[in-house]
């Protein structure tokens, strides 16, 4: 059954066919790799941009316990829930290990105890989400600098790359972060959030606090650190789980 | 004839528009169309707003856009089929006409929003330089004392509502509404998406913390990022009904070539 075609009608579906049109043709230009590669070169000019503003030791602002968020949402994975992890829950984490390896001349191997022990460095910071959320939190946590001093880089070492315990579509999450950004004072591997041990939620038993950088930068269940010259081998090939998966920018910086 | 030949009069071709701001019109035009397109799509990602430092979805928002509707603080507006729609089964604040990509991808969104950027910035910083050493902006766009005597902006805004704009040698120059409107566009809402933008940045808050106490927090920044989004959204719906109204032939015209036909004078 048709319905007569009346002028309201016609206007309609010139206007919804003009619009769809116009769809079309923005997502073609947005498909096409040749725009993508255009639209990507704003990213190292981002990342340089932002450095050359910023000094390599400039701290994220940090915030009294009285300005925290009241809650502290989750996000991402909750709990990663493979049978190995839900081991080391059931354990509290007691044999598990911490390995840094890679491009070290000293691979270590750390119990979360061990970590415990050495020095710590306690934080109140904002969380920016890649979504446009914040939170506010407090974090204590092993600086990760101090860890890569005692496992000596090798000078070849360019990128730290981080192995988690969480899957994304079967595939150990990862993320990866340049040797600025490693050493940086606020860089910490957090087993502490909020005065508690980090729980699952927030990603127990370490999680990497990077904080000049989005959400998910924050690698969460982190099991192996590696020191790699470059990420081309790694997964994908584009430094991290997000990045691989959807194009999320490695330094986005924003 | 006319008695001041050099004064010239309605239906003159006058040479309005020298060709840097052509040129940076029509490159502004693309970059702010992109970056709003883009940023309607950000905002896709998490359609609530809030005050301050922090802000997520267990704290207080004073903007939301859910399933078929918005609310702003305690009023909550029905939206059906505009805002809070679900084209494809995926829900989204805004719809797939007014957002790159058209279809939900916060990735791709970033990638045209992050790099228009600077398509925004470097041309609006050369504009804004040219502008001032060649005194465009001293000379067209700042208004004079008596244009901003409050009887004359009344009288402006009484002639605007009645439609006749300015005709013969009175239309060469730009009127206060114009001079307000492209002033608050040129210094206040463009530096003001930029530097929320930046204030959102955590990597540039830690090189200018002062970004953070100027706008009141991230949370505040990125409020404010979106209501300079809306004042620009505004001002070129505004500013093509203006274009229309005026002569879309002749005003289109004359910020491509830089010539203008001036209105003929009412004939009363």
């Amino acid at each position: 059954m048709s319905a007569p075609l009346t002028r309201r009608r016609l206007l309609g579906s010139l206007a919804a066919g003009g619009g769809g049109l116009l769809l079309a043709g923005c997502d073609k230009i947005d498909a096409s790799p040749s725009v993508q590669r255009i639209l990507g070169l704003a990213e190292p000019i981002n990342l340089h941009a932002q450095r050359l503003v910023s000094d390599r030791a400039a701290l994220a602002p940090e915030f009294s316990a009285s300005e925290m968020s009241p809650f502290f949402r989750t996000n991402g994975t909750s709990s990663p829930g493979t049978p190995d992890y839900t081991q080391l829950v059931a354990s509290n984490f007691s044999d598990w290990k911490l390995a840094v390896d890679g491009l070290v001349a000293t691979p270590l191997s750390l119990s979360l105890d061990a970590i415990r022990q050495l020095p710590r460095r306690t934080q109140i910071t904002r969380h920016d989400c890649v979504e446009g959320w914040s939170a506010i939190g407090q974090w204590t946590g092993l600086p990760l600098g101090m860890l890569l001093k005692q496992a000596r880089l090798r000078p070849s070492a360019r990128y730290i790359v981080f192995h988690c315990a969480d899957l994304f579509n079967g595939t150990p999450y990862y993320e990866s972060i340049d040797l600025i950004d490693a050493f940086h004072p606020q860089t910490i591997l957090a087993w502490g959030m909020n005065g508690h041990p980090l729980d699952v939620g927030h990603g127990a038993p370490l999680r990497l606090r990077v904080e000049r950088q989005l959400g998910y930068k924050q690698a969460k269940y982190v099991m192996r650190i590696e020191a790699v010259a470059s990420l081309a081998g790694i997964n994908g090939g584009k430094g991290g789980t997000w990045e691989d998966a959807i194009g999320y920018q490695w330094y986005a910086g924003v | 004839m006319t008695d001041h030949p050099e004064t010239p009069q309605g239906g003159d071709i006058v040479y309005r528009h020298r060709l840097p701001v052509r040129l940076w019109h029509w490159v502004n035009a693309l970059s702010v169309i992109v970056m709003l397109m883009s940023g309607l799509m950000i905002f896709n990602a998490h359609p609530h707003l809030y005050w301050g430092a922090y802000g997520a979805n267990h704290d207080h928002s004073w903007l939301d856009i859910t399933p078929g509707h918005l609310r702003v603080g305690p009023l909550v507006i029905p939206t059906p089929g505009i805002l809070g729609v679900s084209p494809g089964g995926r829900f989204v604040a805004f719809p797939p006409l007014v957002t790159i990509p058209s279809s939900y991808n916060l990735a791709h969104a970033r990638e045209w929003h992050l790099a228009f950027a600077w398509a925004l910035v470097v041309p609006g910083l050369l504009y804004w330089a040219w502008g001032f050493a060649r005194r465009h902006i001293q000379r067209d766009l700042a208004p004079t004392r008596a244009e901003l005597r409050p009887s004359h902006i009344a009288h402006d805004i009484g002639q605007h509502a009645r439609l006749r704009f300015p005709t013969g040698a009175a239309a060469r120059y730009y009127n206060v509404l114009q001079k307000l409107a492209y002033c608050a566009v040129i210094f206040l809402l463009i530096p003001g998406v930029v530097l929320t933008g930046l204030t959102m940045s955590p990597a540039i808050d830690a090189a200018w913390p002062w970004l953070l106490d100027v706008f009141g927090g991230r949370q505040s920044a990125r409020s404010i990022h979106f209501l300079c989004a809306m004042g620009l959204a505004l001002f070129i719906l505004v500013h093509l009904v203006m274009v229309v109204l005026a002569g879309p032939i002749n005003e289109v015209r004359s910020m491509i070539t830089g010539r203008y036909r001036l209105p003929r004078e009412r004939g009363e």
